[in-house]
């Protein structure tokens, strides 16, 4: 994996701002058109969010130029708001991510509700620039900001029946109106395998782009497993258990033959319907496609947690 | 002279413009990507681009295949419109639109073939003999080819009353394009059980009207035997 050179802070390589100024640009050419009837939509790129102090982890970066802040909260999978792409970012607004607390429970010696802010407390936020890599063949660079799920995990102490963590996404179709309408199994569920949980890759996010994160994103606390297909990485969490059965994730429940509880990025398993052999590269133009790489180029890091296991099998 | 006659000359060219419209758009859109991967452009590459969307080439791939399912839905309205409305010269239109229809599934499968698939024919070999909905969605783009050639004047008095019987296969080509559709989509099917619903109607309205003209027929020759009523 490359690695970005220590001290460039790769948000200052393609600074929000300069998306933002791209987007009013854009909304002045249309003029006119159907954004200047929606006051309250420029309401909300007038009040930017706000920044977070963070710092480079290079070591866990990669030096590929990060997709666009426009694309990266544009462009997404968040079935909560609706199954279109489009669909977080125009529904989003009803989620109201301040107060927020989260649950943990199960297999650990402390368990409770907690305030978000004292579950962030503790942490000192990284930014970590990683691949984001779709299980519908298309792929980002994010630079998110955030702190391992390891040290997160390490506070609550699980006891030995933890074998896996599984996490809840908030289920209140007042805030969530995707949640309305039966397309999954409500209240969406992920999980990890404990040591996948503890790799140092696992990260538990608050923000990109050196800011706090929209809510379309998953606001205000998600995962991101950088080696797994995106919809590994549960948004806007509410709960995380501790337990000593394999979680039964909402995407293997809904469509077992075709999504699995791994869902490594694994160019040589195809999904039943499309290959995984190579991606399209989001912002990059019509010729975009990229070869997929094993573990969406965390072979080095992660592939140990797989030895020996057959992954056309554990797909 | 009725409106609907005055205006005859009218309707074609805005058919033909109206069906263009999709490809204008898209194309508006490529020209945009384009310019904005070669650095230059500003503003108004951006807007064009964004007609496109973050990911032009799904933008490009669903959009095709979707202008050619809802103009094949169109062709398939036009007989039951005809025959309910009497308005004829809806007729005159219906190969027109057939051929759009034509068009968009070959952009659609170019699209797939030059930028989803980047020209690599052993993986398009593959999707088309191991993943069923391509196999279909291929099957009925094969299918529409001998009704793009037969669509002539001239073809039409060769075939004669056999050029009938092969363009029923539009409604073959119907079902496997919407059953496509309905494969493709990952989760929320709603949609694509719209269009299977609106295919439904249309060819459920010719097994009726079929049923229909057959029974007003044998009712019409017993009545020529049996003694006139008074």
């Amino acid at each position: 994996m490359k690695k970005l050179p220590a001290g460039i802070v790769p948000s200052e390589i393609t600074p929000r701002e300069v998306f933002l100024s791209r987007r009013s640009l854009l909304a002045g050419a249309i003029a006119g058109g159907a954004t200047a009837l929606l006051p309250e939509a420029r309401a909300a790129e007038a009040a930017p969010l706000p920044k977070l102090p963070c710092t480079l982890n290079a070591k866990y970066s990669v030096s590929e130029q990060p997709t666009s802040y426009e694309d990266v909260t544009s462009y997404n999978n968040f079935y909560e708001f609706g199954t279109d792409k489009g669909d977080p970012k125009e529904n989003a607004g009803t989620l109201r991510p301040k107060p927020w607390s989260v649950a943990i429970t199960g297999e650990a010696q402390k368990t409770g509700t907690f305030h978000l802010e004292d579950i962030l407390r503790p942490h000192p936020l990284e930014e970590r620039i990683y691949r984001f890599r779709c299980v519908e063949a298309w792929s980002m660079v994010i630079p998110w900001v955030g702190f391992p799920l390891a040290d997160l995990i390490k506070r609550f102490s699980p006891t030995s029946r933890a074998k896996y963590v599984e996490f809840t996404t908030l289920y209140d179709p007042s805030q969530m109106p995707g949640e309305r309408d039966s397309i999954l199994p409500w209240p969406y569920v992920e999980g990890l395998r404990m040591d996948e949980a503890m790799n140092p890759l696992a990260l538990m996010v608050v923000g990109l782009y050196g800011s706090v994160l929209p809510n379309q994103d998953g606001a205000p606390l998600r995962l991101i497993v950088p080696w797994k297909y995106g919809f590994k990485g549960i948004k806007s969490i509410v709960k995380i258990r501790f337990t000593e059965q394999q979680p039964r994730n909402t995407w293997a429940v809904a469509t077992p033959n075709e999504y699995g509880f791994y869902a490594n990025v694994n160019p040589h398993v195809d999904h039943p319907r499309w290959s995984q052999a190579s991606e399209r590269v989001i912002g990059k133009g019509l010729f975009a496609r990229q070869p997929t790489l094993m573990f969406n180029g965390y072979e080095n890091e992660v592939a140990y947690l797989y030895r020996g296991m057959d992954l056309r099998r554990y797909f | 002279m009725k409106v609907e006659q005055r205006y005859r000359y009218l309707y074609k060219p805005v058919v033909f413009a109206a069906c263009l419209v999709p490809a204008a758009l898209l194309s508006l859109g490529v020209v945009g990507v384009q310019l904005q991967s070669s650095g230059s452009g500003g503003a108004v590459a951006l807007a064009l681009a964004s007609l496109l969307g973050p990911d032009p080439v799904a933008k490009l791939l669903h959009s095709c295949g979707k202008t050619a399912l809802n103009l094949i839905l169109i062709t398939l309205l036009v007989t039951p419109v005809r025959q309910l409305t009497g308005f004829t010269h809806l007729v005159r239109l219906r190969r027109m639109l057939g051929l759009f229809a034509f068009f968009y599934a070959a952009m659609h499968f170019v699209v797939y073939i030059v930028l989803d698939r980047g020209m690599d024919w052993h993986s398009i070999v593959i999707d088309i003999a191991k993943r069923p909905y391509i196999t279909i969605g291929f099957s009925a783009l094969l299918m529409l080819i001998p009704l793009a050639v037969t669509s002539t004047n001239r073809m039409m008095r060769r075939l004669g009353r056999r050029w009938q019987k092969l363009h029923r296969l539009i409604y073959v080509v119907a079902i496997f394009g919407v059953w496509h559709y309905y494969w493709q989509v990952k989760r929320d099917v709603r949609l694509p059980l719209l269009y299977a619903f609106m295919l439904a109607v249309l060819l459920g309205y010719r097994l009726v009207r079929r049923w229909q003209v057959r029974r007003h027929l044998t009712s019409r020759s017993g009545s020529a035997t049996a003694p006139e009523r008074i």
